[in-house]
């Protein structure tokens, strides 16, 4: 018996940090603009030590301004798409649960849409304003699971299959209203591509980035409190609560935080898809299938997953950009039906 | 104080606990229906029997008599329409989860698993309710689980993956997930479906050991007249949801009460260890 302890968890999570900090300098050097590892290393201890003003190159502002905000958002997003995925997964009790392939992300990707629409006619300040997507994002995605969920209920069960058959539906139907709504409204919005497809290119306020973090650390935070209940949840809620999961209460937690991290994801990078599928599935089998280990090697490995596939959407067809939910979906949909051939067979 | 004194306290304190009532079920009733405008799909007819610690008792009957309803009912997955189930004192519908899982434990019909587990994974779980803060086990857990393991005589299972050992095997991961649970009352919904014979003996005599020797109360579900016959202290027989009669099982296998029940011709004869034994005899 090797029941898991604090410090191999500390050990799994640490070894994956390292991977990802290789990544990120790999993501600051590589670019339409190649940069130098010493001009890189140089650039980044100036800003380390509050000296930004002495970054005087153009290679350093385009590391500094353009390429790390860039790579922190691939971050947060990675690692909340993939925690999300993580409990899906566990929620549904689906191995093919992933906010993209359940059509939650296009239910986020209307929701923000429409608050941007709402937006212009109430007069808000420039918070709440700045807020207001975030929230319709989360509303949509709250929405969508729960419409999906009901879908995938055959005779008061989740019937698998039906679950995963109404998610693709209700995508497809998503994604139909919102191509219906961009090409009748004039281009204020970010174009199409982003919200179907997601890309991590566009500019943000400082502010949001403060936001996305708090709000993934608590979200991913509620999660994680409940995370041996997941374990347990695998083998059937009626099991669970035999157990002694309280299952109604840990359903609600995870299914609000679950949403809101797909919400918050989608609101500043559109509907990246099949980062909620691969990383966790990756992550199981490196790491086994204990969601106290999962839930966190996950985030991380999330946000190595996305870091690199921006980074491959950003060099590939270098100065073009491909974007990023284009290099996710090309790695992702294949592992999507691998996946599924084996679990029919 | 004389060892004497001690020790005549220490019987009296044994035999109090001897006649503890444990579990008691008292007018229990309960009514499903789809829809709460329409008449009941199924009900439940007030039900009542008691169990002392160590004691077996079976739930028989033939498919739809209820017996899987009254199981749910004890376990506090289900409230009842009417009256009350007392465990040591307190209703266990009223328990929460937590408290409940610390009490009571269920071996269900199949475990199913979603993604691959080792058996001692699978046998930690039943330390879930145990847990503090980030649930992290203990050593303590550790200790109970392998315990656990050992007196279901499946401690070599300890590092096998739950998907690749047999079916008696699994049903014995499984009890041992149950006994890690430190139950007062272990409940079983037909236990031994999918096991061959000497699977279903050996089932059987481990949960008549482990009842005598941690004082489990341990009510089974079954559709094993001849095993419920030779291993229950008290049978509790249903029909169309009805409890029909609560007693040992010299009283309740009878050859016209069985064959009401069931439907089916069949003698009763008195075995060699005592205990009544049914022949379902061909149909003429």
């Amino acid at each position: 018996m090797r029941p898991l302890t604090l410090r191999r968890l500390f050990l799994q999570c640490s070894f994956l940090v390292v991977i990802l900090f290789f990544v990120v300098v790999l993501a600051l050097k590589f670019g339409a603009v190649p940069v130098s590892l010493y001009a890189l290393g140089r650039d980044l201890l100036r800003v380390v030590f509050g000296q930004s003003s002495q970054i005087s190159s153009d290679y350093g502002l385009i590391v500094v301004n353009i390429r790390l905000p860039r790579i922190l958002l691939g971050i947060i997003v990675g690692a909340s798409l993939s925690v999300a995925g993580t409990s899906f997964q566990a929620l549904l009790r689906n191995p093919l649960a992933d906010p993209y392939v359940l059509g939650v992300s296009s239910g986020a990707s209307l929701g923000a849409i429409l608050a941007l629409i709402v937006e212009p006619h109430l007069t808000l300040s420039p918070l709440v304003a700045a807020l207001l997507p975030p929230l319709g994002a989360f509303l949509g995605a709250a929405v969508t699971i729960a419409a999906v969920f009901f879908l995938g209920r055959r005779e008061g069960q989740i019937d698998g299959n039906t679950l995963l058959l109404g998610g693709v539906i209700t995508g497809s139907f998503i994604s139909a209203i919102i191509m219906f709504l961009m090409s009748t409204l004039s281009g204020s919005l970010r174009g199409l591509s982003f919200w179907l497809m997601g890309d991590l290119s566009t500019p943000l306020q400082k502010s949001i980035y403060w936001f996305l973090g708090i709000g993934f650390v608590l979200a991913a935070g509620a999660i994680y409190t409940t995370a041996s209940d997941l374990n347990l949840l695998l083998a059937g809620e009626k099991e669970a609560m035999h157990l002694g999961v309280d299952v109604p209460r840990v359903r609600l937690v995870v299914y609000i935080a679950a949403s809101f991290l797909t919400g918050l994801a989608v609101s500043v990078s559109g509907a990246v898809g099949y980062v909620g599928l691969i990383v966790p599935h990756v992550m199981r089998f490196i790491f086994g299938s204990d969601h106290r280990t999962l839930l966190p090697t996950a985030a991380i490995g999330g946000a190595i997953a996305l870091v690199l596939a921006d980074t491959l959407a950003r060099t590939v067809v270098a100065p073009t950009e491909v974007s990023v939910g284009a290099v996710t979906a090309l790695v992702g949909a294949p592992l999507f039906i691998y996946l599924l051939r084996r679990r029919l067979a | 104080m004389s060892p004497g004194s001690s020790h005549a306290r220490h019987l009296a304190e044994a035999g109090r606990l001897a006649n503890e009532i444990r579990l008691s079920v008292e007018q229990v009733s309960y009514a499903y229906s789809a829809n709460p405008a329409q008449a009941p799909l199924f009900t439940l007819e007030a039900t009542s029997f008691q169990a002392r610690p160590g004691e077996i008792v079976a739930i028989l009957g033939p498919n739809a008599s209820g017996k899987s309803t009254l199981l749910k009912l004890i376990a506090g997955a289900l409230a009842p329409l009417s009256g009350r189930i007392l465990l040591s004192g307190f209703v266990t519908h009223s328990l929460t989860p937590r408290t409940r899982a610390q009490r009571i434990a269920m071996v269900q019909q199949e475990s199913t698993l979603l993604f691959p587990a080792r058996a001692w994974e699978f046998v930690l779980q039943g330390r879930h309710a145990y847990g503090r803060s980030l649930r992290f086990e203990s050593k303590e857990d550790v200790l109970i689980a392998k315990n656990a393991l050992a007196q279901v005589g499946a401690a070599d299972l300890s590092d096998r993956w739950m998907d690749q050992i047999s079916g008696g095997e699994k049903q014995r991961v499984i009890l041992a997930r149950a006994l890690a649970q430190q139950p007062l009352l272990l409940l079983l919904d037909e236990p031994t479906l999918h096991l061959d014979i000497a699977a279903q003996i050996g089932l059987l005599d481990a949960l008549r050991r482990l009842a005598g020797e941690n004082r489990y109360t341990v009510v089974v579900v079954t559709h094993e007249l001849n095993l419920a016959a030779e291993y229950a202290d008290q049978v509790v027989l249903m029909q169309r949801g009805r409890c029909l009669r609560v007693g040992p099982p010299a009283n309740i296998y009878q050859r016209e009460l069985l064959e009401q029940v069931f439907q089916t011709p069949l003698t009763v004869e008195l075995g060699s260890s005592g205990r009544p034994r049914v022949y379902v005899l061909p149909d003429t």
